[in-house]
């Protein structure tokens, strides 16, 4: 955990600088007239983002923070595993949207996680992955008529199927 | 009088059909969500909001806060049933409900939450309806400079009373105010912090991209971390017959709970950085304190479940009042609250009762009607909520998370915001590992759009002159209560090392 905290201070610390130097693209000062410049409230806002930075590092150097006096892993074995399953099947189910729609996606995602990650009975994960994107669907399409993402052309002749029922 | 009139249009308007479907959907929908350990009021409201999008205003924060009413009646389930508090907000629950249950009396521990909670929800109810108008009247002359006070005031709570790393909630607060920044400098038009000119940036960041991604990913990676996935429920005996005479037996042996959670509660809910949380720990703190018979707490005593339950439903009416008249939200979760409305192009602030009266007032009588539904389908489906209980993690945590990423893109139809939010729940499953507390950074990146401008208009009126912030008559104490705040830490800091050096645990 303690080399965690530093690294995590410092990953801060990279992104404060990057912050303000990024609203120096803006007026930073003060415009006579005008009042104070459009990069004047991130910069500032990034620069006290910075201090507290610092303060958290001598706060860890200190070993006066929690994480900072904690020998534990900041992730073990089985957290690692955890994150890069649940992590990961997000990940995936965001990056095939825009291939096989929201709806298929979703219910990718569905089964992975109930019958992979869950050991859920392959029934009971079928139905639910099968019937949630369909709710959704009809929910989200039908009656609030919101369209979600249809992924790539190949999904079209079954949404215009589908289209022809709700229309 | 005239509050009276106001009152009985606002009821009639909360007893609408929608709106009377949507609140009773609302505190069922509040009620699994608070029970379900992982998921409060906070995640349900952030997850669900886009959604509600698609219904009128009104109706959709009248369906918001029924969920709200809901979670923290909810709560109390699990904190009783499984020792589990289902939300924060239910911790204080878990210390005399659970010996209750233990004991085989875990039937009156929840109809002394339920009718705690509702005593609570009804005391605070009413006096919002008696503080909300006129400190709306006082709010209507504030300027610039009072708002930016009281903007102050609300981030200097979370450094002052928030009981988290100092420097870590400061720049917590800071993130999300930058982050509000992106997009466009509203004054002179030109872009800002548009990252790497990904122009996905230039509509800025949506306050729900963070706040799902904090509250639907990041804490659910953090619950399946921390509990590994063993969620596991145990069978609690209950049975209906009983339900009468434990209302009696509740008010009988609770009423002073009852009455010290209601009232304290609604003032430590006022309050930015306190809320439900510490409002109930510290109700049952000083139902105890007072108490003939110490002792008998933390073994199952019912007065120690109605103090929590009474302070934290109470607390959530009371965060309500600084959002509805100040805009400023006194919780995450009324932060969210008030971003919708932003979204659904309606101002919160004390202008708000004279230009909406019907809006307001609608959602005043709707507490009413919300609260009493909470409490009727609460004691009615006791064992059905159970039972419900017993629902794998694994199932709900998929569904979270399919919420989540549906929501997050109904939220601004674009995909650019659903990787943002992705990656801000992953980056806030490691800042929570290593203490930093994030609803500083959703309730800032919502009053970020409202505390900018007005730091700028006043800097304006003042030619860059921050003594204006000092020398007005409201906006002075307020800025200085503020500071005092901010700088409450430190004097600990300096008390302590007068007083001799601190001896360290490590």
């Amino acid at each position: 955990m303690r080399r965690g905290e530093f690294i995590t201070a410092g990953v801060l610390a990279v992104l404060s600088i990057y912050l303000m130097w990024k609203s120096t693209e803006l007026n930073v000062g003060y415009i006579s007239g005008e009042g104070p410049g459009g990069g004047a409230w991130p910069f500032w806002l990034s620069g006290i983002m910075l201090i507290c930075t610092v303060l958290i590092g001598i706060n860890a150097l200190r070993r006066s923070s929690p994480p900072s006096q904690s020998t534990e892993p900041v992730l073990d074995a089985e957290g690692r595993k955890m994150l890069l399953q649940v992590f990961g099947g997000i990940f995936g189910f965001v990056a095939l949207i825009g291939i096989i729609s929201m709806y298929g996606a979703m219910m990718v995602f569905l089964f992975y996680y109930l019958w992979f990650l869950g050991r859920h009975s392959l029934r009971l994960s079928l139905t639910i992955s099968i019937l949630t994107p369909v709710a959704f669907f009809f929910f989200f399409e039908a009656l609030m008529r919101v369209t979600l993402p249809k992924g790539l052309g190949f999904t079209e002749p079954f949404y215009n199927w589908l289209n022809t029922i709700i229309y | 009088m005239e509050i009276l009139a106001l009152l009985s249009s606002g009821l009639f308007e909360a007893l609408q059909p929608i709106n009377l479907l949507l609140i009773i959907f609302g505190v069922t929908l509040g009620l699994f969500i608070g029970m379900m350990p992982g998921l409060g009021s906070v995640n349900g409201v952030a997850i669900l909001l886009p959604i509600t999008f698609l219904v009128p205003p009104a109706s959709a924060i009248i369906f918001l806060a029924a969920i709200y009413y809901g979670a923290m009646y909810g709560g109390a389930i699990s904190s009783i049933t499984l020792g589990i508090p289902g939300a924060s907000t239910a911790v204080a629950t878990t210390f005399d409900g659970r010996p209750l249950a233990m004991k085989g009396k875990a039937s009156l521990a929840l109809v002394t939450a339920a009718i705690a909670s509702f005593v609570g929800g009804t005391v605070s109810i009413i006096l919002f309806t008696m503080f909300a108008p006129v400190l709306a009247s006082v709010a209507l002359s504030f300027g610039s400079p009072e708002i930016f006070a009281l903007m102050l005031l609300a981030f200097a709570t979370f450094v002052g009373l928030g009981g988290d790393d100092i420097p870590k909630t400061i720049l917590s607060i800071c993130l999300g105010l930058v982050f509000a920044a992106v997009g466009f400098d509203e004054i002179s038009g030109a872009p800002r912090l548009v990252f790497f000119d990904i122009s996905g940036f230039l509509h800025g960041i949506n306050f729900l991209v963070l706040a799902i991604g904090v509250y639907g990913i990041g804490e659910m990676l953090w619950t399946i971390d921390t509990t590994r996935g063993k969620i596991t429920t145990t069978e609690a005996k209950i049975s209906v017959k009983g339900v009468v005479k434990d209302t009696k037996d509740s008010v009988k042996l609770g009423w002073k709970g009852m009455s010290i959670g209601s009232f304290l509660g609604f003032f430590v809910g006022i309050l930015p950085a306190a809320g439900a949380t510490p409002g109930s720990l510290m109700a049952y703190g000083i139902a105890k304190l007072t108490s003939k018979n110490p002792s008998s707490y933390g073994k199952g005593n019912p007065d120690g479940v109605a103090a929590p339950e009474a302070a934290n439903n109470s607390a959530s009416t009371g965060s309500m009042l600084p959002m509805l008249t100040l805009g400023i939200p006194g919780s995450p979760t009324t932060a969210i609250l008030l971003g919708g409305m932003v979204i659904w192009g309606l101002t919160p602030g004390p202008r708000l009762f004279t230009d909406q009266p019907e809006f307001v007032w609608g959602l005043i009588g709707s507490f009413y009607v919300s609260n009493f539904f909470a409490l009727v389908v609460n004691l009615s489906f006791i064992p059905l909520f159970i039972w419900m209980l017993r629902m794998p993690f694994t199932i709900l945590a998929a569904m979270i998370f399919v919420l989540s990423i549906v929501g997050g893109y109904a939220a601004t139809n674009d995909m650019h915001d659903v990787w943002l939010m992705i990656g801000f729940g992953l980056s806030a499953f490691f800042l929570r590992k290593f203490d930093y507390p994030l609803a500083p950074a959703v309730l800032a990146i919502v009053l970020g759009p409202i505390a900018e401008p007005t730091l700028r208009q006043s800097l304006l009126l003042s030619s860059g002159d921050f003594s204006i912030f000092f020398t007005r008559p409201v906006a002075g104490p307020i800025t200085i209560i503020a500071i005092i705040l901010i700088l409450l830490p430190l004097f600990k800091v300096i008390k302590d090392k007068i007083s001799g050096p601190k001896v360290h645990d490590a």
